[in-house]
């Protein structure tokens, strides 16, 4: 990646009525980069959104854009564009003055406007809907009509605010290949903020994953899906087992009662560490193979695999394997080296990654209906 | 950003200045008015002499509960069976219930007059049914069924809206509860037409207790309501200070009701939630 | 229970509309009496038009409904901008709070306010007599000026926020998003804060009885100063003229409103159709 930085936010921090959304957050982001802001609601990924796209201003801290201060550069002078979350389609145009907005403010003449418009159109696969009125389009017409609204513009940058969050499953997982189209055909760098880690791995040349108010990690989906830094992204993404451990000397990691070998350095002697196996990269063998012992406690069918949950001296394991293993069968489970990523302490050590909650939740539940069942 | 709120200000000065210039001004020389004499020195003088206008303080008060106790006897069954009606047919009643609210009170006093009067239809139709000749302008009903007369859609209307508006699920449930349709009416819907029935009092009592023209065409000139006063005290007398003594003291007595009502609505709504 | 529900409610909007009937056959009486219909003529009609006075009144009125309804509107569209959009608390609840005083006042005590005012600063600044057209035009936008905030404010307040940021982003100016989005969106809330301003100017009487001069005079008033002592049947003409001219005019706002909605409707269809085919 040594494309050059077109927006550079340089510790950013925003409060609302004394509420910390973002705490001294710096980020570059470069030109032609299709990148994402993940994390979970709150963790102040729409609000560094609007403050790239001027809506906010930050407490502290600068942005730049191509070089230039721009924190007073109010939202209608700036090189972006925005596609919001409920598309906020403006209801007494039609859709062809819905796109044309933009141009018309730019004084552009009419045949021109014509004919922009009718490309947009017809890359958003909407030819023919000119004169149709915005409510009387579904929710994924109107979607696109946003995205040509914004791309007509020709922005430097397009914003994207859970673009997708309204639509049901099979539709978005079509405008997710149509929009990775639209950004490698335009060439424009696209900010998307999701908190569906699926699309942001499989749409996104870079994932920054966020959580109050501070970005955890940013890198390449694979990166954060196989390099977890902490405990917190470790469990974002994707499922994971995290498991307290220590690091007995480089390559050498003992956790859960055993030693394992595992593809991991740089720790001190006997460090204290997070241990993170995904539940996929675990193989069920049987008891007397294993290099750990455990009960099954549930089985659930996911349809192209097992998801079982295994109680290994207390601490309860999540597998995904596709041979059926039956509920209270005693197996031997097995890891490879390599599908052991070994991560320091962190502030989210211990928060997550034990499946007993899982369980619980589950008896929960069911203790709850029986008492319905008794009243 | 910051220019947008330079608009914003922009845009709530006109107001701010009309309502301080013409509605907070005007109420401060009300009570100006209401604590001098006419060299402008301070006094109680104008609120004390307010004593010998008591009878017209009760009267109007009396007029004016009668009035909103009727309307919401006659309006509330009224709006419940308006309710219950299908959608096509309460579409059509609403319109002809808002009809009359666009139509000025003045004019409708006026054609209630023509209807009550000594050579009007009703007492024409009367005598020749071989009554005694009846006087009824004059009298205290003739006053009392103009106020329910002219504010009986203000009664009605946001007791309407309220029930139309009422969760239908609510009514379900009763039912299903084990209601039948009176006690689904007196245990669910009445409880929670509540916040109309409260501003449908509201909106009969304060133009009634405050009316001067219903008092004056239909009470034959001899009546002395509190509107009445106030209206003799600013059109005809030499000063304005008594006036804007009662004013004052009507104006409070209204304040302190529709309190009272808030409170009584707000507790209500407790019980509810 | 049904029967009795459609009697109930057939017998009360009899009353309600009985008087308001008789005004109006009335006033096409032949003859100058309540006790018999000597027969239909426009007797009292031409005797009204004959009536300089009257046409006064009418030429007052409507000059009164226009402008005050106009200024209230644009008055109260600006208000409700700022009170929508403002974060500061204190003045969106002193804002809201004042804009409610002239509704939850007695109208008397509203008129009765008012004309104090006009004549106490007419006394200060040694102006003698102040009521007459201008005190009207101000005390008529007055009452407007909350039912118009009334009819716009909600309007505002539906609108969804990101509109505003969708126009600032695509590149207009605030000055520019408030005509080009702003103003579209909540123009049935303007065009109904006209209408009630409209018909209120129209109908008041009690406050403008008490900040009006005998030299200004609207219809309620003269109305009012025509019927003090005895019944005039030129004065039914009028009030029918005055509630048909209402009655039209709450017509066209339903009409014009639902066909402009209905040709939308069509339009839509139409094209929506046309695309298939395409």
């Amino acid at each position: 990646m040594d494309k050059k930085v077109l927006i550079r936010l340089d510790g950013i921090s925003k409060a609302y009525d004394g509420e910390t959304v973002l705490d001294n957050l710096s980020l570059e982001i470069h030109d032609k980069e299709f990148i994402t802001l993940l994390g979970p609601s709150g963790c102040g990924k729409t609000t560094t959104l609007r403050i790239i796209g001027g809506f906010e201003t930050p407490d502290d801290g600068d942005v730049f854009f191509d070089g230039a201060r721009i924190n007073d550069v109010p939202p209608y002078q700036r090189q972006v564009n925005t596609v919001f979350q409920r598309y906020a389609l403006f209801p007494h145009l039609n859709v062809f003055d819905n796109i044309a907005f933009g141009l018309r403010l730019r004084k552009c003449p009419d045949a021109e406007i014509k004919t922009k418009v009718k490309e947009m159109l017809a890359m958003v696969n909407l030819k023919g809907f000119e004169r149709r009125r915005v409510s009387t389009l579904s929710g994924g017409q109107q979607q696109r009509v946003a995205i040509a609204r914004a791309l007509v513009n020709q922005p430097k940058v397009l914003l994207l605010d859970e673009p997708l969050s309204a639509l049901d499953l099979k539709l978005r997982k079509d405008m997710q290949n149509e929009l990775k189209n639209i950004q490698h055909q335009t060439g424009i760098t696209f900010i998307y903020v999701t908190h569906d880690q699926e699309e942001a791995l499989s749409m996104s040349d870079t994932v920054v994953v966020m959580e109050n108010g501070h970005i955890q990690q940013i890198g390449s989906p694979t990166d954060i899906y196989n390099e977890p830094v902490n405990a917190f992204v470790a469990d974002f993404i994707g499922e994971s087992n995290i498991v307290d451990g220590v690091m007995l000397e480089d390559r050498r990691a003992k956790f859960a009662g055993h030693v394992f070998d595992c593809v991991d350095g740089g720790f001190e002697k006997n460090e204290s560490v997070d241990v993170v196996v995904r539940p996929e990269d675990v193989d069920v063998v049987s008891p007397e193979r294993g290099m750990l012992k455990g009960l099954v406690t549930t089985v659930t069918f996911r349809g192209v695999h097992y998801e079982i949950i295994v109680d290994v001296a207390g601490f309860k394991w999540m597998i995904q394997t596709t041979d059926f293993v039956a509920e209270g069968e005693t197996i031997g489970l097995s890891i490879d080296p390599d599908a052991i990523h070994i991560m320091k302490k962190s502030e989210f050590s211990g928060m997550f990654g034990d499946y007993s909650s899982f369980s619980d939740e589950l008896d929960k539940l069911s203790d709850v209906t029986e008492e319905m069942e008794e009243e | 950003m910051k220019k947008r709120s330079v608009f914003e200000r922009i845009a709530a000065a006109p107001h701010l200045l009309w309502s301080a210039i013409f509605i907070v001004a005007p109420l401060l020389f009300v009570i100006y008015f209401a604590f001098t004499d006419r060299e402008g020195s301070f006094t109680f003088e104008n609120i004390l002499s307010l004593s010998s206008y008591s009878h017209t303080f009760v009267m109007s008060l009396g007029f004016s509960l009668i009035a909103t106790t009727v309307c919401f006897l006659i309006g509330y069954p009224l709006a419940y069976c308006m309710a219950r009606m299908s959608e096509k047919t309460r579409n059509v009643l609403l319109v002809l219930l808002m009809l009359p609210m666009w139509i000025s009170l003045l004019i409708r006093t006026y054609s209630l007059m023509a209807l009550l009067d000594n050579g009007g239809i009703v007492s024409t139709f009367l005598t020749r049914l071989g009554f005694q000749k009846l006087t009824f302008i004059g009298t205290d009903a003739a006053v009392i069924l103009g106020m329910i007369y002219d504010f009986l859609p203000y009664m009605v209307l946001p007791i309407y809206t309220t029930m139309t508006k009422l969760d239908r699920r609510y009514l379900e449930a009763a039912a299903d509860l084990g209601c039948n349709n009176r006690q689904t009416l007196f245990r669910v819907i009445f409880p929670l037409s509540m916040p109309g029935v409260i501003s449908g009092i509201t909106m009969v009592f304060v133009p009634s207790i405050s009316t001067f023209y219903i008092s004056q065409k239909l009470g034959g000139g001899s009546f002395d309501l509190i509107g009445d006063t106030i209206e003799r005290q600013f059109k005809n007398a030499v000063t304005y200070h008594t006036g804007a003594a009662i004013s004052l003291v009507m104006m409070i007595l209204i304040l302190i009701s529709l309190a009272i009502m808030n409170k009584f609505s707000d507790s209500e709504e407790d019980i509810i939630v | 229970m049904k029967f009795l529900s459609k009697f109930y409610i057939g017998l009360i909007f009899l009353i309600l509309y009985a008087p308001i009937l008789v005004v109006i056959i009335f006033s096409f009486n032949a003859s100058g009496s309540l006790s018999n219909f000597a027969g239909f003529s426009l007797y009292w009609y031409r005797e009204l038009f004959r009536d300089g006075e009257a046409l006064a009144a009418l030429k007052n009125s409507l000059f009164l409904a226009v402008t005050s309804s106009c200024l209230a509107t644009l008055i109260g569209t600006l208000a409700a901008f700022a009170i929508s959009r403002s974060k500061n608390k204190y003045y969106k609840r002193t804002a809201e709070s004042v804009s409610n005083i002239p509704m939850m006042n007695p109208d008397i005590v509203t008129g009765v306010s008012m004309m104090l005012l006009f004549v106490g600063v007419g006394a200060i600044i040694g102006l003698g007599d102040t009521l007459g057209m201008w005190t009207m035009l101000i005390a008529h936008t007055t009452f407007n000026l909350p039912y118009a905030i009334l009819q716009i404010l909600p309007r505002f307040r539906q609108m969804d926020k990101s509109l505003t940021e969708a126009a600032l982003d695509l590149g207009c100016t605030p000055a520019q998003t408030f005509f080009r989005v702003e103003l579209p969106y909540i123009m049935p809330g303007v065009i109904s804060g006209l209408m009630m301003g409209f018909t209120l100017s129209l109908d008041d009487f009690v406050i403008s009885h008490f900040v009006s001069s005998p030299d200004f005079k609207t219809l309620p008033l003269y109305i009012y100063n025509q019927t003090a002592h005895e019944v005039k049947f030129s004065m039914y003409a009028l009030c029918t003229l005055m509630m048909v001219a209402i009655l039209i005019l709450l017509i066209a706002v339903n009409v014009a409103g639902s066909a402009g909605e209905s040709r939308q409707r069509k339009k839509d269809r139409k094209l929506s159709g046309g695309s298939k085919v395409r």
